[in-house]
């Protein structure tokens, strides 16, 4: 597996040092930065980072393609919504007020919702390998999203509107606050990537995704590792999308379900490679700023267009993706050394 | 809630229509995905492709939809098989049709659906004919044109197929295909071409059931995602590589859609075929009339 100079990193010093850097990135943003749009665009990159990583959990190293990022995206904001009306629903139902619910909370909050819907997803992976898999989750999200349309509560088909509390904590404006804790979130959350590749976990996970007949008569656990990749993988899922409420302030569920959080999670470890944890973060950060770029200075709909043309265009040029041709002439490189090397010993 | 047993009937017969358009949208991926195990999710922007393409030939010279529809048969058929050359050559060659031929179509998917959002904008759009509008009227129940044409049109296309399918040559190699490649290579057939062909019927279905979707209803560019699962659920239900248990599995749909439509209101719909699918796969993924 890749990771280009981090290979002899271990996991804890990996850690460390991602906290490191996403700390330096925090602190020097804050001291450099004065445009404000810098945090909006920012904070979608970094979404994406989040969600690309946490797809590529389940479809990079077990090879179960998953199609419903949105759904577990959009739980997230959802269950958010449900918590940020909670104060109002005491004061009605019950007289008592109660403080309202800090966003870390929630993010837990969407993150366990997300997840536990993982977990069914990865009992449905029992029975449904492969294409089947993936056409079930796409089924998971209609569902979910018909739900959510027609629950009232969170504003149904119409929509809601969230007014983000007065001040943000940590000083600053309060989306550098969503942006600070959309670093942190990154920072777990290719930790978490990272790790599982270099674990046990990690090994089970590709031969599963190598053979999983083979892999299950071999003494692997299939079922028990596959629960715990989807539930990860939706739970990142969700913890991303439990912020997009504050972020959007309005939030409704053909957004919040846009199939472009599918497209662009499953374009986006494609580009960058499924094979390793930086695979992901490379395409993230590529198509991220890509379509940042374009929507200011062309359209949100020839974004989505390139993004579309670029997942079709790796998928048959360059399958193993960014990574994958890097390693690719890595490797030549080695072979051609080595065979000068025999050359001369032969000599 | 009162259930009025003319509502229901009514309902049904509303399901049964909407089946019999639901069969023509799904016999694309019955050949596609059940004969030739082509993970096709792209066939819902080819749809659109087709209602479209009535969409402007009807404006422009006021041809009759589904005539339009036959017209672009051949066309869609190439341009299918232009897209099998490039999936077998990309894919099945390199022997990774799972998730990098998914990722494909995935992306085949949204550029469809782009494009056309970029070409048409999001406005609805609708054809015009003689029989969008007035319906037939037996006692208890309606029977409205517009739904009644594209259910016949399309029993007798997937008949024609059927028959097409069973009796010759190239019908049998492609089910032959679906069920032992190697055998099929030994009778002197290449399953490359065989496929390319079937998929390029596949795709052809595709103008027609673009027309019947645009003559039901007006028709803008994200409609297409509603019918993938739909799609799926029918093929898998109808036991993958059976037409006559597609049609079957179809009408099931239409017609439970339509009861919930009628006394839940239509947005709990989707959820129906939806609902299905998770259930069948989960539980019979062999379908109704399928092998267990």
């Amino acid at each position: 597996m890749g990771g280009g100079g981090m290979r002899g990193v271990s996991t804890g010093a990996f850690w460390l040092l991602a906290a490191a850097v996403g700390l330096a990135i925090i602190l020097l943003s804050r001291f450099t930065v004065t445009n404000e749009y810098f945090f909006f665009a920012a904070y979608v990159v970094l979404q994406y980072i989040v969600l690309a990583t946490a797809w590529n959990i389940l479809g990079g190293y077990t090879g179960y393609t998953n199609f419903g990022t949105g759904a577990f995206f959009a739980l997230g904001a959802y269950s958010s919504v449900v918590l940020h009306k909670m104060p109002a629903l005491t004061q009605s139902w019950f007289g008592i007020t109660t403080p309202g619910i800090p966003l870390p909370v929630m993010i837990v909050v969407g993150g366990a919702v997300s997840g536990l819907v993982g977990l069914g997803t990865g009992y449905l992976s029992l029975r449904l390998r492969g294409v089947f898999f993936a056409i079930a989750t796409l089924a998971l999200a209609i569902v979910v999203q018909t739900l959510i349309v027609n629950w009232d509560y969170v504003g149904g088909s119409r929509g809601i509107y969230i007014i983000r509390p007065a001040n943000a904590p940590l000083g600053g404006g309060y989306i550098q606050y969503l942006y600070t804790l959309m670093i942190v979130l990154t920072v777990v959350s290719v930790s978490i990537a990272r790790t599982i590749e270099r674990s046990q976990l990690g090994l089970g996970f590709a031969a599963i995704r190598d053979d999983e007949q083979a892999a299950e008569a071999g003494g692997v656990p299939t079922l028990r590792l596959k629960l715990i990749a989807t539930t990860l993988s939706g739970a990142l899922m969700g913890m991303a999308g439990a912020p997009l409420p504050y972020y959007v302030t309005y939030l409704d569920p053909t957004s919040s379900f846009n199939l472009a959080y599918a497209v662009n999670s499953v374009a986006m470890p494609v580009v960058g490679g499924m094979t390793s944890w930086v695979g992901p973060v490379i395409g993230a950060v590529l198509l991220g700023t890509i379509q940042q770029l374009a929507t200011v200075t062309i359209s949100s709909a020839l974004n989505l267009l390139i993004v579309g043309l670029l997942l079709i265009g790796f998928v048959i040029i360059a399958p193993n993706g960014i990574v994958g041709l890097v390693q690719a002439r890595r490797d030549k490189r080695v072979a051609a050394a080595e065979a000068v090397a025999r050359r001369k010993a032969v000599a | 809630m009162v259930v009025s047993l003319d509502l229901l009937i009514n309902a049904i017969v509303a399901g049964v229509l909407l089946g019999g358009f639901y069969a023509a949208v799904t016999v694309g991926i019955t050949i596609s995905f059940g004969m030739l195990d082509i993970a096709n999710i792209a066939q819902p922007a080819f749809i659109l492709f087709g209602s479209y393409a009535a969409y402007i030939v009807n404006s422009s010279f006021g041809l009759d939809p589904i005539l339009i529809g036959f017209i672009m048969t051949p066309v869609f058929f190439v341009i299918g098989m232009a897209i099998y050359r490039l999936y077998h050559h990309a894919f099945e060659t390199r022997g990774q049709q799972s998730i990098q031929g998914l990722a494909f179509f995935f992306g085949l998917l949204f550029v469809g659906e782009v494009s056309l959002i970029l070409i048409f904008g999001v406005d609805y759009r609708f054809v015009e004919a003689p029989y969008i509008g007035p319906s037939l009227h037996f006692g208890m129940f309606d029977l409205p044109l517009r739904m009644l044409v594209p259910f016949v049109v399309s029993l007798v296309m997937i008949g024609l197929l059927q028959l097409y399918l069973t009796r010759s040559f190239i019908g049998r190699a492609i089910l032959a295909v679906s069920q032992d490649r190697v055998a099929l290579q030994l009778m002197a057939a290449n399953p490359t071409t065989i496929k390319q062909i079937a998929y390029g019927i596949s795709t052809a279905t595709c103008a027609l059931a673009g027309t019947f979707l645009i003559i039901i209803q007006p028709v803008e560019p994200s409609i297409g995602r509603d019918y993938i699962g739909r799609i799926f659920a029918i093929c898998v239900l109808g036991g993958m590589t059976s037409l006559p248990g597609m049609v079957a599995a179809a009408i099931l749909i239409g017609v439970v859609e339509s009861i919930t439509a009628t006394f839940y209101g239509p947005s709990w719909s989707p959820a129906v075929a939806f609902g299905f699918l998770l259930i069948t796969l989960a539980w019979r993924p062999s379908g109704l009339l399928g092998r267990t």
